[in-house]
C-alpha cells in the first residue's frame, strides 16, 4: 500500500508550552490508523494541525498529502483535498434537518435558490450508506448521538472524502451505536476511505486499526503494526510510560476517622430519562485524607460530583451521604455548604468565576454571611479576607481589587480555591485542580491540597492525569462508564493498573458477548 | 484544547499608574458626569438661561420622578441579567386603578396607595415567577406584561380619562414640603441673594447634603488607604466631590427660591439612597451581581438564583406602582395612554448610566444620571421648540453613543 499522508518532525508551540515536539505520523492509503495518548499528549492538536484549523506557518514542520506538500490555510484548504475531521463535540445545528445539515455551507442549489429534490434525493444515498434509516427531513435533535454521528460520516462522504478523522467517535455513544460506527469504519475502509481515528478505548483500536501510533506528552513514541499483533499492554505502556521526577511536594498522612460516606449513589441524565449516568457509586473519605477518582473523560466522574453538590446535575437522583456517620441533607448547594462540602468546578471560567468582578468579590461570594452583619456587608472585613487568601495561596496580583478576567488560569484556580476555602468546608472536591495550568502553580496547588489534607479536612481529588493522582492520593478510585470499578491503595496503585481496569471493563462492556 | 487555554490566560494587568492612566481606566464614570454637565450648559446657552430658572429645575425634576424611580428596580432587573418591558403599562395600570378607587369608588387615599403599592408587587411577582422558575425569558414574560396591563388599563377606565383626584393626592406629586423656619428669616436671606423668596428648609438641606457627600467621600477614602488601596488621585477627588456638592446646593438655591423641596424630590432621594445601600452594601445586592456575572457560578456558590430573580422583578412591580401613583398624581388625572412607551425611557436611562445588556454590570447612581441626562435633553429640547420628531432622533442616537463608548472603552482594556 501507498503512503498517503506523511507528517513529518511537526512541532507546534503554544506560549510557554510545546504542544507538540518533532512528531512523525505515517499513514497509509486504505488503512485504519488509531492514535492513542493521554488526555493533553497532543492527539487532538496534530489533527487540528493536519486539518488546517492551524494554518500553515503556526507550526513547524511539513506535511506530504498523497505525494503533494500540503500548506492548508484553513479546514476548507484540506477539505477540498478529501481530509475530512469529525470532532468530538459535534458540529450539526440541532434545529436543522438531516438533508440540511450534511449540505450546509455545500447546498446543492442553483443562483442561490435551494433544489429540494436533488438535496433530498442526495441525502438518502448518503444515509443509506453509512446504513441510518431515518428520513431526510428529519430533525437532528430528534435523533440520537449514535445516529447523529452517523449523519457526521454522511456529510464527510458527501463531500468525497479521501482521508477521515474521526476524534474519540464513541466516546458519547452505547454499546450498540459504538459496534455499528466501527462495523461502518470497517466497510468504508473496503470501499478505498483511510481513517485516523483518535481513541482512549483500546478495546476498539485492537478491533479494527491496521496501524497504531502512541503519542505522548507532544512526542511519538511508537508505532506499532497490526499485522504483527496489538498487545494492549504495550499500548498502555507506552501510553503512560514516562517517569515521574519531583513533581509532587512531600507528603505525610495519617488518615484519621472516617469522614463522609457515599452510598449507593445513582443519577439519570436530565434530559434523556432512559440514560443511567452514575450507576451504584459508593466511595468514602476519611478525614485527613486524599482520595482520587481516576477514568476517562465522559466516565461521569464530574456528574458524581456534582450529583452530590446540591443536585447539581441529573435528576431522580438515589442514594445516600454521610457525614460523620451520619446521613445529611445536601439537596441545595446552599445546604451541602452547609453540611461542610465544597465543590470546585471543573470549568473554572464558566462555572468558577465571576470573571468581569474582581479578586475580592469572588472570594467571598460563596460565604458572604461571614463579611456580613444582618445582610449588610462589611467591605473592609470583605477585603481583609481576600488579602489574607491572596497571602496564604500566593495569588500573584497587584491588588485584590484587580479584575479575575486579568489573572493567568493558575491565579484563577486560586481564586476558586480561596473563594471555596473560605466557605470552610469538611470535604473539598476538586475536580480537575491542575487542569491547563502550568507546573509552577500545578506544585503550588499540591502544596494547599496537602494543607489541606494535614489540617483533617478530607479531599477528594477527580482527575485525568494520572500521574498527579499517583504522585497525591492515598487511595485511589476508578471509575468507568458511570460506575466505580476498583479501589486502589497508593502502594498498588500505577498508571498500568489504573489503564488495565478502565481497559478491562471496557472490554467486557463492549465485547462481552462476543 | 487544554494548551489553547494557557495562550489567552497569561495576560496580567498592571495597576494603571498616572493621571491619564486613572482617568482611561475610569473614563465611564466621569465620561457620564461630563456629558450631564456638557449637556445642561449646552441648554443653559442656547435657551438663553431658561434651563436652570427655579421653575424649571423644580419641573425638571417633577417630570423625570418617575422615570428615576423605575429606573431604580430596572438597574435591579438589567443587573440580574433580565429586562423589563412592561413597567410602563404597569404605571399606567396602577394609576387607572388609584384613579377607579379615590375617584369611583371613594376608597380612603391612604388605603388606596397601599393597595397599589401591594398590587404592583403581585403583579411584579407573577411575572417573575415565569421567569424565575420556569426559565421563560423575561423579554417575553414583561412583553407579554406590557400588553396584558395596556389592555387592562383601558378596561378600568373604559377608555375615558378619570379624575380629578382630591387634594390630599395630589401632593403626593405637586406638593412642597413647608418651611419650618420663620419667613423672616427667608425674606432677610432673599435680600442678600436679591431673590423674591427664600425657602430656608431647601436651602440648608441643600448645604447638609453637599457636607454628607464630603464627608461620606473621606471617611471612604481614608478606610482605603489604611487597607492600601490605591484610590484616584487627590485632586481628582477634590474636584469630583466639589463639582457635586456644588451642583446640589446650586439645585437646592434654585428649588429655594421657587417653592422649596418638593415632595417627590424627598421620595426619589430616599429611594435612591436606599437603592444605592442595597446594591452596594448589602448581602443580596451582591448576589444580584453574581446573578447578573455568571449564573451557573453563582447557583454553584449556593445562591438560589431563582428566587433572586424572582424578588427583583417583585420589587421591580412595587416602584412601577409608586411610580404610577406619583404620574397620576403629576397629571391630576389617569388616561389609558398614561405611561405609553415609558419602559423604553426607563431602560435606555440604564443603559446610558453604564449597565450592560449581559448582566453583572451597573450602578444605581450611573441610572439616575442616567435619567436625568435623558430628562435634561427632553427638557431643553422643548424649550427650544424641537419637534418631537427631532427629539426621538436625538434621544435614540445618544443611546447608542452611550453604549458605543461603553464596547469601545471595554475592547481597549480587554
Amino acid at each position: 500500500m501507498s503512503t498517503l499522508l506523511e507528517m513529518r518532525s511537526i512541532t507546534k508551540t503554544f506560549p510557554g508550552v510545546k504542544a507538540l515536539d518533532r512528531v512523525d505520523l505515517k499513514v497509509r492509503e486504505g488503512e485504519i490508523h488509531a492514535i492513542c495518548g493521554e488526555n493533553g499528549a497532543g492527539k487532538s492538536t496534530l489533527m487540528k494541525v493536519l486539518s488546517g484549523v492551524y494554518p500553515v506557518g503556526s507550526y513547524e514542520g511539513e506535511i506530504v498529502y498523497d505525494g503533494k506538500p500540503a500548506e492548508f490555510r484553513g479546514i476548507s484548504d484540506s477539505e477540498e483535498r478529501g481530509i475530512i475531521i469529525i470532532h468530538q463535540e459535534l458540529a450539526l445545528v440541532p434545529q436543522l434537518s438531516i438533508a440540511e445539515n450534511i449540505f450546509l455551507g455545500n447546498e446543492r442549489s442553483s443562483r442561490g435558490v435551494i433544489d429540494w429534490r436533488e438535496t433530498n434525493q442526495k441525502t438518502e444515498e448518503l444515509l443509506a450508506k453509512v446504513g441510518l434509516l431515518e428520513a431526510p427531513t428529519t430533525k437532528v435533535d430528534s435523533i440520537g448521538v449514535g445516529k447523529q454521528q452517523l449523519v457526521e460520516i454522511a456529510k464527510a462522504l458527501s463531500k468525497n472524502v479521501r482521508l477521515l478523522i474521526l476524534d474519540e467517535p464513541t466516546a458519547a455513544l452505547q454499546e450498540n451505536d459504538s459496534r455499528k460506527l466501527l462495523e461502518l469504519m470497517l466497510e468504508l475502509k473496503a470501499q478505498g476511505v483511510t481513517c485516523i481515528m483518535i481513541s482512549h478505548k483500546l478495546g476498539e483500536v485492537r478491533h479494527v486499526a491496521d496501524t497504531v501510533t502512541v503519542i505522548r506528552d507532544g512526542m511519538t513514541v511508537s508505532t506499532l503494526d497490526a499485522a504483527k499483533g496489538l498487545s494492549e499492554d504495550v499500548i498502555v505502556h507506552d501510553m503512560v510510560g514516562r517517569d515521574m521526577t519531583q513533581r509532587f511536594p512531600e507528603h505525610d498522612r495519617q488518615p484519621g476517622e472516617m469522614l463522609m460516606e457515599v452510598e449507593n449513589w445513582n443519577v439519570w441524565h436530565p434530559e434523556h430519562a432512559d440514560r443511567k449516568v452514575i450507576r451504584n457509586a459508593s466511595f468514602n473519605v476519611r478525614a485527613g485524607e486524599v482520595v482520587g477518582i481516576a477514568g476517562l473523560m465522559g466516565s461521569g466522574r464530574t456528574e458524581l460530583a456534582m450529583s452530590i453538590f446540591g443536585r447539581s446535575y441529573g435528576r431522580n437522583i438515589s442514594g445516600t451521604v454521610k457525614l460523620n456517620g451520619r446521613p445529611v441533607d445536601v439537596s441545595s448547594v446552599y445546604k451541602a455548604i452547609m453540611m461542610g462540602i465544597s465543590y470546585v468546578t471543573e470549568d473554572r471560567k464558566s462555572l468558577g468565576l465571576v470573571l468581569d468582578e474582581t479578586i475580592r468579590f469572588n472570594t467571598t461570594i460563596a460565604n458572604l454571611e461571614g463579611v456580613s452583619s444582618a445582610g449588610m456587608l462589611n467591605r473592609n472585613e470583605e477585603t481583609k479576607v481576600a488579602e489574607e487568601y491572596r497571602e496564604a495561596l500566593g495569588i500573584r496580583t497587584p491588588s485584590v481589587f484587580q479584575k479575575t478576567v486579568n489573572l493567568s488560569g493558575g491565579n484563577q484556580q486560586k481564586v476558586v480555591l480561596a473563594k471555596w476555602l473560605f466557605t470552610a468546608p469538611e470535604v473539598l472536591i476538586l475536580d480537575e485542580p491542575t487542569r491547563g495550568i502550568d507546573v509552577g502553580a500545578k506544585y503550588e496547588i499540591y502544596t494547599i491540597i496537602n494543607d489541606l489534607a494535614a489540617r483533617g479536612k478530607g479531599v477528594v481529588m477527580i482527575s485525568s492525569e494520572m500521574p498527579e493522582l499517583l504522585g497525591m492520593c492515598d487511595r485511589i478510585y476508578v471509575m468507568n462508564e458511570g460506575a466505580l470499578v476498583g479501589e486502589l491503595t497508593a502502594a498498588e496503585a500505577s498508571q498500568e493498573r489504573i489503564m488495565s481496569l478502565i481497559v478491562n471493563e471496557q472490554e467486557e462492556l463492549s465485547y462481552g458477548t462476543r | 484544547m487544554e494548551l489553547a487555554e494557557n495562550e489567552s490566560a497569561a495576560v496580567q494587568n498592571d495597576q494603571p499608574s498616572g493621571l491619564r492612566q486613572y482617568l482611561m481606566s475610569h473614563l465611564r464614570e466621569y465620561g457620564l458626569l461630563f456629558a450631564l454637565i456638557v449637556v445642561m450648559i449646552f441648554f443653559q446657552v442656547v435657551t438663553d438661561g431658561t434651563l436652570l430658572k427655579a421653575v424649571n429645575v423644580t419641573n425638571l425634576l417633577l417630570q423625570n420622578s418617575y422615570i428615576v424611580i423605575m429606573a431604580l428596580g430596572m438597574l435591579i432587573v438589567i443587573v440580574s441579567g433580565n429586562i423589563d418591558l412592561s413597567v410602563g403599562s404597569v404605571m399606567g395600570f396602577i394609576g387607572a386603578l388609584a384613579a377607579v378607587m379615590i375617584v369611583n369608588y371613594d376608597v380612603p387615599v391612604l388605603l388606596t396607595i397601599v393597595a397599589c403599592l401591594v398590587a404592583g408587587g403581585i403583579i411584579g411577582a407573577a411575572q417573575g415567577y415565569w421567569i424565575a422558575y420556569w426559565k421563560i425569558p423575561s423579554f417575553i414574560v414583561t412583553l407579554a406584561g406590557m400588553l396584558v396591563f395596556r389592555g387592562l388599563s383601558l378596561w378600568l377606565l373604559e377608555g375615558q380619562s378619570v379624575g380629578p383626584f382630591p387634594r390630599e393626592f395630589q401632593v403626593l406629586a405637586t406638593g412642597f414640603v413647608p418651611d419650618i423656619f420663620p419667613s423672616g428669616l427667608g425674606s432677610a436671606l432673599a435680600g442678600i441673594f436679591g431673590a423674591r423668596q427664600v425657602n430656608v428648609l431647601a436651602l440648608l438641606a441643600g448645604v447638609a447634603a453637599a457636607g454628607v457627600i464630603f464627608w461620606i467621600g473621606f471617611r471612604q477614602r481614608m478606610r482605603n488607604r489604611q487597607y492600601g488601596i490605591v484610590g484616584e488621585p487627590y485632586g481628582f477627588f477634590l474636584a469630583r466631590n466639589f463639582i457635586v456638592a456644588a451642583a446640589v446646593i446650586f439645585i437646592m438655591y434654585k428649588l429655594s427660591t421657587f417653592r422649596g423641596l418638593p415632595n417627590v424630590l424627598i421620595t426619589m432621594g430616599i429611594l435612591t439612597i436606599i437603592y444605592a445601600f442595597i446594591t452596594q452594601s448589602t448581602v443580596i445586592g451582591r448576589r444580584v451581581y453574581a446573578l447578573g456575572g455568571n449564573q451557573k457560578a453563582a447557583k454553584l456558590s449556593g445562591i438560589q438564583t431563582e428566587r433572586l430573580t424572582f424578588l427583583a422583578f417583585a420589587n421591580m412591580g412595587v416602584l412601577a406602582a409608586a411610580a404610577g401613583l406619583v404620574f397620576a398624581a403629576r397629571l391630576n388625572t389617569a388616561t389609558p395612554k398614561a405611561g405609553f412607551a415609558l419602559e423604553l425611557d426607563v431602560i435606555a436611562a440604564v443603559f446610558i448610566g453604564g449597565a450592560s445588556m449581559s448582566g453583572g454590570v451597573g450602578t444605581i447612581i450611573g441610572a439616575v444620571v442616567g435619567a436625568f441626562l435623558m430628562g435634561v435633553l427632553n427638557n431643553g429640547m422643548s424649550i427650544m421648540g424641537i419637534g418631537i420628531d427631532y427629539q426621538q432622533m436625538i434621544k435614540g442616537l445618544v443611546l447608542l453613543a452611550a453604549v458605543i463608548f461603553d464596547v469601545y472603552n471595554k475592547q481597549k482594556q480587554g
